[in-house]
């Protein structure tokens, strides 16, 4: 694409400047804005490799923090044991989430556990596995993995050691390349085929597709790009205990944001993972202002609920219409 | 002089099959041939087995008994999928359109497997044949917005992107209006004429099964009563019979 083509397309130029800002926002944000925005485009990256499953195929997981946590685990445990480079970690964990994916996969879709009742699979496979790392000691089991913080002074990416900046640039990297990524699925063949098997499985069957291989495909790339962003929690928060890493309050959160954006849309999970973290954080310092314990969850629930009722096709669709940028692009 | 002249197979050949369902019997010992070239209508009263042999030869369901022979290779419970990809496209009674993409993107998902999936030769093949079905204006609209007549029309152009070697056509003139009914069956026709594609349709708009049919095959309690020219079939007593009852003097 030449630059005079890519300039005339409003969508385009909206998501480079929207790029800029977030390149250059470091200098001018103070640690807790940055903090801010390492939180949203985490969740956004989370919420990205979840859309790939549910917003592209069509096939509900309720239980993605079993990757999140096995990505964290392997990265965090090799770390902590040999001083495995995080990348050889991802490469790990990414394997071991893939195969808990197919596992999962091969389960439900062979056996036709589908829906609400394949998501109650999900759940399962997640909170056995939390209970199983609660009870490992290699893993240091409940009393939590600590990853060792060193130096802070300079800035190691290869070992993921260093300042919030780095983490944030880093987050920036993994969130545009699962963005690219998944505009580039939905454009291809695989993508046509995930939304045919979305609307109506029983048609895309009669068209030819292998079903059954193209939800074991969507399961494993969403599972390893999922374990990718639970090796950054790892390395940022530098600790790791089962219980939160694998809960079931991280696997409504992960999809929260997409849900509130627009399933199935690219940028849904992005601005919903803004929408949430700036509500959330808004609501904090609100209720810490009048005082009363609980209010925050209160209007968080109450906002949130308004949003599914006002726009239940998620924020996006509807703002990107309000826009004028329909069209071609999702 | 040698006799090197053999029977011709025909495209699809139905072999004595059954189907039950926990002891009802659906379909029961039926067989029929679909000659290359030709259009075969499948007719009977509501309950005769007609979708059910649909299901049977399309693979939506595995027969309890008997062959299915497509272009001579064995085809008997393969599943739909693969006799989809064997040639056989079909379209479905309630129809079942990608409601949440285009019209262009529903039929483009049946031309994806063709030209090693690329995207730009099946949207060009895609509108192709949505002109074909005179669905061309609409090719960016939502397929959810469509109507009833139209969402027929997607069904046989989503069925004919995968490129068949016969064509199942389940009710696609039910809740048509005459003049819909007529342009679907001039579409048809010169699809058949044109490309020499084959067809089987379930109907039960005669003036549509008169129009196309070269033969006709008649289900009754899911067995085969009759079977011939429409002309021949319509004055069959059995036919008779089973659509206006015994005749009492």
């Amino acid at each position: 694409m030449s630059i005079a083509t890519l300039l005339s397309d409003r969508r385009a130029v909206l998501l480079l400047g929207l790029l800029a800002v977030l390149v250059v926002a470091p200098l001018g944000a103070g640690d807790y804005l940055l903090s801010i925005l390492i939180t949203i485009l985490l969740q956004a990256y989370l919420g990205m490799a979840w859309n790939v499953m549910m917003g592209f195929a069509g096939q509900f997981s309720l239980g993605h923090a079993l990757y999140v946590g096995l990505g964290a685990y392997a990265g965090g445990a090799l770390f902590v044991h040999f001083g495995t480079p995080p990348l050889i970690g991802a490469i790990a964990g990414m394997v071991i989430s893939a195969a808990a994916g197919a596992v999962i996969g091969a389960l439900g879709f062979r056996f036709k556990v589908m829906g609400v009742y394949f998501a109650l699979l999900t759940i399962a496979f997640a909170e056995f596995t939390r209970i199983l790392f609660d009870h490992w000691g290699w893993v240091n089991a409940s009393s939590g993995l600590f990853l060792p913080v060193s130096n802070r002074v300079t800035n190691d990416v290869w070992m993921l050691r260093g300042s919030a900046t780095m983490f944030y640039y880093v987050i920036l990297g993994m969130a545009v390349l699962a963005f690219a990524f998944s505009r580039s699925l939905l454009r291809r063949r695989i993508g046509y085929y995930w939304q045919a098997i979305r609307e109506d499985q029983d048609a895309a069957d009669a068209l030819g597709i292998d079903v059954f291989r193209l939800k074991m495909i969507a399961v494993i790339v969403s599972a390893s790009m999922t374990s990718l962003g639970g090796l950054f929690i790892a390395f940022y928060n530098n600790n790791l205990y089962p219980e939160s890493i694998f809960s079931m309050h991280r696997s409504i959160e992960l999809m929260l944001g997409t849900i509130i954006g627009g399933i199935g849309t690219l940028f849904g999970p992005i601005l919903g993972a803004a929408v949430l973290t700036v509500l959330g954080e808004g609501l904090t310092v609100a209720g810490n202002a009048i005082g009363i314990d609980g209010i925050k969850q209160i209007a968080y629930g109450i906002c949130l609920l308004a949003i599914l009722i006002l726009k239940p096709g998620g924020l996006w669709p509807w703002l990107r219409h309000r826009l004028g940028l329909d069209g071609g692009g999702r | 002089m040698t006799v090197a002249q053999p029977i011709t197979t025909p495209m699809l050949a139905v072999e004595d099959i059954g189907k039950s369902f926990r002891g009802l019997r659906a379909v029961n010992a039926v067989s029929f041939h679909v000659p290359r070239g030709d259009i075969v209508a499948l007719i009977g009263p509501n309950g005769a087995g007609k979708t059910t042999t649909f299901n049977l030869i399309a693979g939506a369901l595995p027969p309890s008994e008997g062959r299915i022979l497509l272009d001579g290779h064995d085809i008997t419970g393969l599943g739909q999928a693969r006799i989809c990809r064997a040639g056989i496209g079909r379209t479905f009674q309630i129809v079942k359109p990608f409601a949440g993409l285009t019209v262009e993107e529903n039929v483009m998902v049946g031309a994806l497997r063709h030209d090693d999936g690329d995207v730009e030769k099946a949207r060009a093949g895609a509108n192709e044949i949505l002109r074909l079905l005179e669905l061309g204006d609409k090719a960016s609209h939502p397929a959810q917005s469509l109507t009833l007549p139209d969402r027929k029309r997607l069904e046989v152009a989503r069925a004919l992107a995968t490129r068949p070697k016969l064509l199942l056509l389940d009710e696609v003139m039910a809740g048509l209006r005459p003049v819909e009914c007529d342009r679907m069956v001039a579409i048809l026709t010169a699809l058949n004429q044109e490309t020499g594609l084959t067809i089987l349709l379930i109907e039960h708009v005669m003036r549509a099964v008169m129009a196309l049919s070269d033969h006709v095959v008649v289900l009754h309690h899911g067995e085969k009563i009759a079977e011939g020219t429409p002309a021949e079939v319509t004055r069959h007593p059995k036919v008779l019979e089973c659509y206006l009852g015994e005749e009492h003097e």
